[in-house]
């Protein structure tokens, strides 16, 4: 039988808060254990949670770049399970009374196609801290409470999702729009961006779900992807045996690329949730609201639009430039000083990309400034330097930092476009190859080719192309027999 | 020095006149104190933690520096629940688990005592975590009724009410969750006050149950109670549940007149199962305050039948997540074990007593998956009607007046077997606590054979000042607090 696999995602972004959610401490990564706790994040007895408004309009800001409705009243919950990294033994989250609900996340996938994503929710709650095992020689387990505290958003998708690419397309869009709005790192690796993916699968063209299997440990889209490929075949293969899929919660293991059963609905946590009485209800105005909304960039989906509109960019390569607003930023500063914007996006999608993704490094730390990569395209207009040209000075810029008309000076790069300097030199490549000028004579015009390259190289890639091929057009002999294209 | 013990019996607001005046010093005042302790603690057993030393000391402090003008309680000694957390002296909230705990930080009432002037003497005795209406529930053994060492002082501010009664301290700190400072008052003979909900902040009080729990003052008289709570209430930002609403001078209300307001008499509270010498006193009280010109009209809260179930799903809920945090890893006695779950279990099953482990297994029964909506949502539902009986009531009349508690002070392990018969103790405070009123309970008398009886004033949310007014009214009647013959 032929399946279809429904996927639901659970994602939780940290938030780029100063403070935490319920306590002056900071939130800077990397600080020594339990540096930054104080008797509120470790759950001393007495404390209380005051609420960091700020934590609220980064709330707002998603809610509103995900069309969600943002609810006016919220509520704020206890989920309470016992584990040495959660203090007070609950976690303050938002149960059932969200404060977004109902959006969606339009996402773009290999084909072009676009797939709207809905949202079930977004709510707001706390980091836990982190359980710390002791070396080999040490039997001792530690708890590291810096993160306790640290304001998460959660993110329900509903379940319309259908393949690992689609999963693959929302996580990275979502992960465009944290970023834009400057909410979160949303870094999978370091765990500012988490996924669980809720999977299932059906008999294809059924509208009922099957059962549901949660896999957790998911830390970058690729392990997302295979888990999902992974626990839809484990699905199947059950189902061609006769067996049943049962609700659990399973572990993505990298090294051996499975899933395995961590708890079993029955030993599923009841988290007993209920109102924190220690919060009032979070009441939201609608100035607050239109405050935030006025604050809002412009997110990946619109400047993605605007790209092919005004710029007239093909959608996959606007795509490509908008799923990083840095780079989006770069382009754009590229596109405004030259006089080709399609020029521009091939150098950043083309030659600047090629050098990030070996440097292993993002366009914030590109060695070649948008300035100079503008610099550099204007040469080409203004043809003092060839195309070709550009590249190898594109590289020397990479290497030194120099500005592209330095590394032209000094190399003596700027192109010959001077027709009584080149005819010399033409005459010169005639000359020195007697054999190809009479083939070409004899019909065998697609020597022209061969013509331009010996020009090319005779001037050091210097020559201006367009004017190499028109000096030759005039000086070569006119062909006696027609073209035989062999 | 010879300390004149007759000083501990001043009343705060006396003690404070001869202070100002320059009559008495702090020293002197706390040296009378801690001798009055000497001479029937040993008896009475009202400190769990004594804190002489500390005491002598700031006493010493606080004659030496006499600011200008004097702070509100400039070297007055008195005592503070051991579940409000002081920086630096033992906050153990009589529970074994918390027997080596000292806060390292000061609770907000702590800080406002130190900034008026006062001087900490001990931590009061306690019914672990609260719960209990007896002090027997005190890991640390119980406290004995002053006016008879064989009966119970009430709970759960049974240290405080006894101390007061006792003259052990001019005055106390006690926190009421559903009778906890009123019962205690009743059976020791001395006025005790719970606020509104939100009138006093709750930051650094060891949480029982969030939504009812407040501090406020055991004291010999309603002036002393008026002096303390107008150092103890305002508002907190450390405290999203504690009131914005301003304070007024409780001392100067005092003498508003109690001719022309209307006293509703609960019809609900007057039924079987009250001891006929408290209703005898109350329906006395009735009688003073309709001779200084006051009428009564009986009023009905047909929700008071539901009361104490409503109260003991609500309470047992927020504490079975309040006191999760008691699992032994940051702070509180460890006990070691096998594995994690071992040290919790052990470190709970050690370290809590048995009325501790009854309410968290009833509160966690009642938040359960399955069973959240007939225990805990009735619950809350129910509390609702009962808030609004109360809103009926007060369209009658300004104030109600009740019993505070059915009988007069019941014998040392009379009711310690049977949780049931100990819960309807708080029948007549407990429908106060779930509407978050303020009330006052004070002495009107003893029984034939000397044990203290009290009535109760229930007044209009933020209403403190008219309840203080009233048995200041009562007291100038000749009618103080019986002394007990120690
Ligand atoms: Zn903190």
């Amino acid at each position: 039988m032929e399946y279809e696999t429904v996927i639901g995602l659970e994602v939780h972004t940290q938030l780029k808060t100063k403070s935490k959610i319920f306590c002056g401490c900071s939130t800077t990564f990397g600080a020594p254990p339990n540096s930054h706790t104080c008797p509120v994040c470790l759950g001393m007895p007495g404390v209380l949670p005051v609420l960091n408004r700020e934590v609220v309009t980064c709330a707002i800001k998603l809610g509103l770049a995900t069309r969600c409705t943002v609810n006016r009243s919220s509520r704020w919950a206890r989920k309470n399970y016992f584990y040495p990294d959660l203090p007070k033994a609950y976690q303050i989250s938002q149960y059932e009374a969200p404060i977004c609900e109902h959006g969606y996340v339009e996402a773009d996938l290999e084909s072009g196609e676009t797939r709207r994503i809905g949202l079930t929710r977004i709510h707001m709650e706390e980091d836990a801290g982190k359980n710390v095992h002791g070396a080999a020689d040490d039997d001792h387990s530690y708890v590291d409470l810096n993160r306790a505290g640290v304001p998460l958003l959660e993110i329900v998708s509903e379940p319309d999702i259908r393949s690992s690419e689609e999963a693959t397309a929302y996580l990275k869009r979502l992960r465009s729009i944290v970023r834009y709005l400057g909410i979160s790192d949303g870094n999978m690796e370091e765990g500012s961006f988490r996924c669980d993916a809720n999977v299932s699968i059906r008999p294809m063209g059924s509208d009922t779900f099957g059962t549901r299997a949660e896999v957790k440990n998911l830390n970058s889209f690729r392990h997302v992807a295979h888990a999902i490929d992974y626990e839809a075949r484990r699905q199947a293969r059950l189902l061609a045996q006769g067996k049943e899929v049962v609700q659990e919660t399973r572990l993505w293991n990298t090294a051996e690329g499975k899933t395995y059963s961590m708890r079993s609905k029955e030993e599923a946590h009841d988290y007993r949730y209920f109102p924190d009485p220690d919060l009032v209800p979070l009441e939201i105005s609608e100035q607050w609201i239109e405050a935030v909304r006025a604050t809002l960039p412009e997110l990946p989906a619109d400047k993605e639009q605007r790209f092919v509109v005004e710029y007239g960019l093909p959608p996959q390569d606007a795509a490509t430039l908008v799923a990083s607003h840095h780079l989006a930023d770069y382009f754009e500063t590229v596109a405004g000083a030259v006089k080709e914007a399609k020029r521009a996006a091939n150098w950043v999608l083309g030659e600047l990309l090629a050098v990030l993704n070996k440097l292993g490094i993002s366009v914030e730390e590109s060695p070649v400034e948008a300035a100079a990569l503008a610099a550099l395209i204007r040469l080409i207009e203004e043809e003092t330097i060839s195309g070709k040209i550009a590249k190898s000075v594109f590289e020397k810029m990479v290497a030194t930092g120099k500005a592209p008309a330095a590394i032209v000076e000094e190399e003596g790069l700027v192109q010959v476009a001077d027709p009584e300097a080149l005819r010399p030199i033409i005459q010169q490549v005639f000359d020195d190859n007697p054999t190809q000028l009479a083939q070409y004579q004899a019909g065998k015009t697609k020597l022209m080719g061969f013509f331009v390259g010996q020009t090319m190289r005779a001037t050091g890639g210097k020559a201006n192309p367009a004017l190499v091929n028109k000096l030759l057009r005039e000086m070569l002999p006119e062909p006696t027999a027609p073209a035989d294209g062999g | 020095m010879a300390a004149d013990s007759d000083l501990a019996r001043l009343t705060l607001h006396e003690a404070r006149d001869r202070v100002t005046a320059g009559e008495v010093t702090s020293a002197e005042l706390t040296e009378a104190c801690v001798a009055r302790i000497e001479e029937v603690e040993g008896s009475v057993h009202a400190f769990a933690h004594r804190t002489t030393d500390e005491a002598l000391a700031q006493a010493a402090a606080r004659d030496a520096a006499r600011p200008d003008p004097l702070p509100p309680l400039w070297g007055l000694p008195i005592a503070v629940k051991d579940n409000i957390c002081t920086q630096g002296l033992p906050t153990t909230c009589g529970s074994k688990l918390l027997a080596n705990f000292r806060p390292v930080y000061d609770s907000f009432v702590a800080r406002r005592l130190e900034e008026a002037g006062a001087v900490i003497l001990g931590k009061a005795n306690m019914d672990e975590f609260a719960m209990g209406s007896s002090c027997e529930n005190s890991a640390l053994g119980p406290t004995h009724n002053p006016h008879d060492l064989e009966r119970v002082p009430g709970g759960s501010s049974g240290g405080s009410a006894a101390a007061v009664a006792a003259d052990e301290c001019l005055a106390a700190l006690g926190s009421d969750t559903g009778g906890s400072i009123r019962q205690p008052a009743c059976f020791c003979g001395v006025v005790g006050l719970k606020p509104t909900y939100g009138r006093v902040s709750r930051n650094g009080l060891v949480a029982f149950a969030s939504s009812l729990d407040q501090i406020g003052p055991l004291t010999k008289d309603a002036r002393d109670a008026a002096l303390l709570l107008g150092v103890i209430a305002g508002h907190d930002p450390d405290d999203s549940t504690s009131a914005c609403q301003p304070v007024p001078n409780y001392e100067a209300a005092l003498e508003a007149e109690v001719a022309g307001l209307t006293i509703g008499i609960p019809k609900e509270y007057f039924g079987g199962g009250l001891d006929p010498a408290v209703e005898e006193a109350v329906r006395a009280a009735i009688a003073t305050y309709e001779s200084l010109g006051a009428t009564t009209v009986e009023v009905s809260l047909p929700h008071t039948e539901q009361a104490v179930a409503t109260y003991y799903l609500v309470a047992t809920a927020e504490a079975s997540s309040n006191l999760g945090r008691f699992d032994g890893i940051r702070y509180g006695v460890r006990q070691e074990g096998k594995d994690l779950l071992d040290v919790y279990k052990r470190t709970r099953e050690e370290g809590f007593g048995a009325e501790v482990k009854r309410r968290i297994m009833l509160g966690t029964f009642a938040l359960s998956a399955g069973y959240y909506d007939a225990y805990y949502g009735k619950a809350m539902a129910v509390r609702t009607l009962i808030r609004n009986d109360f809103d009926a009531a007060f369209g009658q009349c300004d104030l109600l007046l009740t019993p505070t508690a059915p009988t007069p002070p019941f014998r040392l392990g009379e009711k310690l077997d049977d949780p049931l018969t100990m819960y309807l103790s708080d029948i007549f405070t407990i429908a106060v606590s779930l509407a978050g009123l303020p009330a006052v309970s004070f002495p009107t008398g003893t029984t034939a054979a000397g044990l203290p009886l009290g009535a109760q004033l229930i007044g209009r949310h933020f209403d403190e000042a008219r309840l203080l007014a009233m048995v200041h009214a009562f007291e100038a009647t000749g009618q103080g607090r019986p002394l007990p013959a120690l």
